[in-house]
């Protein structure tokens, strides 16, 4: 099987947000609706995540994007681990 | 022998101050008593569970696991009045709560509709979870709607009834939506997507009376004399902060319980937090009303802080509130300035009452089809900002007002005809942010 070389960079940098970047969220943005979690694939409650104020830490989240994307009040976005913006 | 700590009101004040309680005198008797017979809810949620973004069951952010490890006395019962020199509740079936600490977080209910016919079947509004599922059972497909009121609540009832297949008709008393908070192409750029939705807006148009039979609404009749049919008719027209208990307990109140800086009211022993209290501000001298969640919460734990015996002032930020206006992502910061607005009769929910201050402001705006920015600028700082679209600067705009950031440098040319508004203002920040750090 040949190696496609498009994929390949698309993994490496898969591995790479993975293993440097988060979701981190903005408390004061967040009603606590709960979309996040409704929408999450690995089932995380995200939401649980924004009202402590903290960094979805759970070493399951892909960094897929969900609840980032559909947040309606842009609560949660990306940051590399170890910034808080 | 024990501190008795109770709280009334499970919304987002209540929960904050029970569980800032907990964590700072885990040993005390702390009861909470609602009316709510669901709880605590994300209220601002209903709205997406209006739409079917989320099923109801999804609005519950704790888990009874969780609640239940907060070690709170929960009673359902309506509380019928304060017993000040007894300190303790009155319920309404009689029984009585003591305390040696209070927190009244009873929130705001819907302003009732201020024309004949309120009280028929079908007419509506939305405060609590179970008015969300009530109307969810009454939106079936085709069913003919009346929306009246502004601020966000109105648009969210006629976005709910659109999307459970009714048939809906927003009424505007005035020429324009939220015309004491938007700008005439805010307002026209919320009410075309509206339109576009399918949304029928009626403007210029009061409504006289409900009209029913057997108790029931069939008709909105205007005032000029025509009549639409409808079995829905969801006012949202403001909110009113629930003071009966405060009024009867001789606290002082205003549009609010007043409270301080501390969330004192006038009576010892006695806090307010949340949508019903008034709270002063230092730097203007004045209290003013929130409707704000961010804004409950962080009364709740200031409250609690200080019921639990640790002083601790609540430090204002700047009123803010993010929310989906007819679909368009919208944030609203600071001081926007602004007149009446005949939709509303009381303050809606998620305003503040601070975004009207009046103070000398020069206007910027940045327009691109949908995405729109409005700055207030003031002579060294921007006073307040509404965003609508995309929300990428939204963040950084909140942090230059909070900070009072000196705009000095760029003011001139954000103020020059054919200004690009976007790249100073990314430019700026991106100087100022690293100058003072990322949010922290």
């Amino acid at each position: 099987m040949s190696i496609d070389r498009n994929s390949l960079i698309f993994d490496l940098t898969r591995a790479d947000v993975l293993a440097t970047g988060q979701v981190v969220p903005d408390p004061p943005r967040c009603v606590q609706c709960g979309i996040c979690s409704y929408n999450c694939p690995l089932g995380l409650d995200v939401r649980a995540y924004a009202w402590a104020g903290e960094s979805i830490a759970d070493s399951r989240c892909l960094t897929c994007g969900q609840c980032v994307a559909r947040c309606p009040r842009g609560v949660l976005h990306f940051a590399r681990i170890g910034e808080s913006i | 022998m024990s501190t008795d700590y109770v709280i009334v009101g499970s919304g987002v004040a209540g929960i904050a101050a029970a569980e800032t309680l907990r964590a700072h005198v885990p040993g005390a008797t702390i009861t909470l008593i609602s009316e709510d017979p669901a709880g605590f809810y994300s209220r601002p949620g209903l709205a997406y569970y209006l739409t079917g973004v989320i099923p109801d069951k999804q609005l519950f952010p704790q888990s009874a696991e969780a609640l239940r490890a907060l070690n709170l006395k929960w009673i359902q019962a309506r509380v019928e009045r304060i017993d000040t020199q007894a300190c303790c509740l009155v319920l309404a079936d009689k029984r009585r709560v003591p305390y040696d600490r209070l927190l009244l977080a009873t929130g705001a209910r819907a302003a009732a509709p201020d024309f004949p016919g309120g009280e028929l079947d079908g007419v509506v509004t939305l405060d609590t979870y179970d008015d969300a599922r009530r109307l969810v059972q009454r939106a079936r497909r085709g069913t003919h709607a009346v929306v009246v009121g502004g601020g966000i609540t109105a648009v969210e009832l006629a976005e709910g009834l659109h999307a459970r297949g009714c048939h809906v008709h927003y009424l505007l008393r005035g020429a324009r939506y939220w015309a004491n908070l938007l700008d005439a192409e805010e307002s026209e750029l919320i009410e075309g997507r509206l339109r576009a939705d399918g949304i029928e807006i009626h403007y210029h148009t009061r409504i006289r009376q409900a009209v029913g039979t057997g108790g029931r609404l069939t008709a909105v009749e205007t005032e000029s004399g025509t009549q639409i049919p409808c079995k829905i008719l969801a006012v949202a027209i403001g909110t009113r902060p629930r003071l009966e208990l405060a009024r009867t307990a001789g606290l002082t109140t205003d549009r609010g319980i007043l409270a301080d800086q501390f969330l004192k009211t006038n009576v010892p022993n006695i806090f307010a937090a949340g949508d019903v209290a008034q709270v002063y501000d230092p730097l203007t001298g004045q209290a003013t009303l929130d409707t704000l969640w961010p804004t409950a919460r962080a009364h709740g734990v200031v409250a609690a802080m200080n019921m639990a015996g640790t002083p601790m002032i609540y430090q204002r930020t700047v009123a803010a509130n993010v929310t989906l206006l007819a679909g368009l992502p919208t944030t609203i910061i600071g001081v926007l300035g602004g007149a009446n607005d005949d939709d509303l009769v009381a303050i809606a929910r998620g305003n503040s009452e601070t975004w009207l201050a009046t103070v000398p402001t020069w206007v910027v705006v940045e327009r691109h089809d949908v995405n729109r920015i409005r700055l207030m600028l003031g002579d060294r700082a921007i006073n307040g900002a509404l965003i609508i679209g995309d929300q990428t600067l939204a963040r950084p705009i909140q942090r230059l007002i909070d900070a009072q950031a000196d705009i000095t440098a760029i003011r001139a040319d954000l103020l020059a005809p054919g200004a690009d508004v976007l790249a100073l203002l990314h430019r700026f920040w991106t100087e100022w942010e690293a100058a003072h750090g990322p949010v922290s």
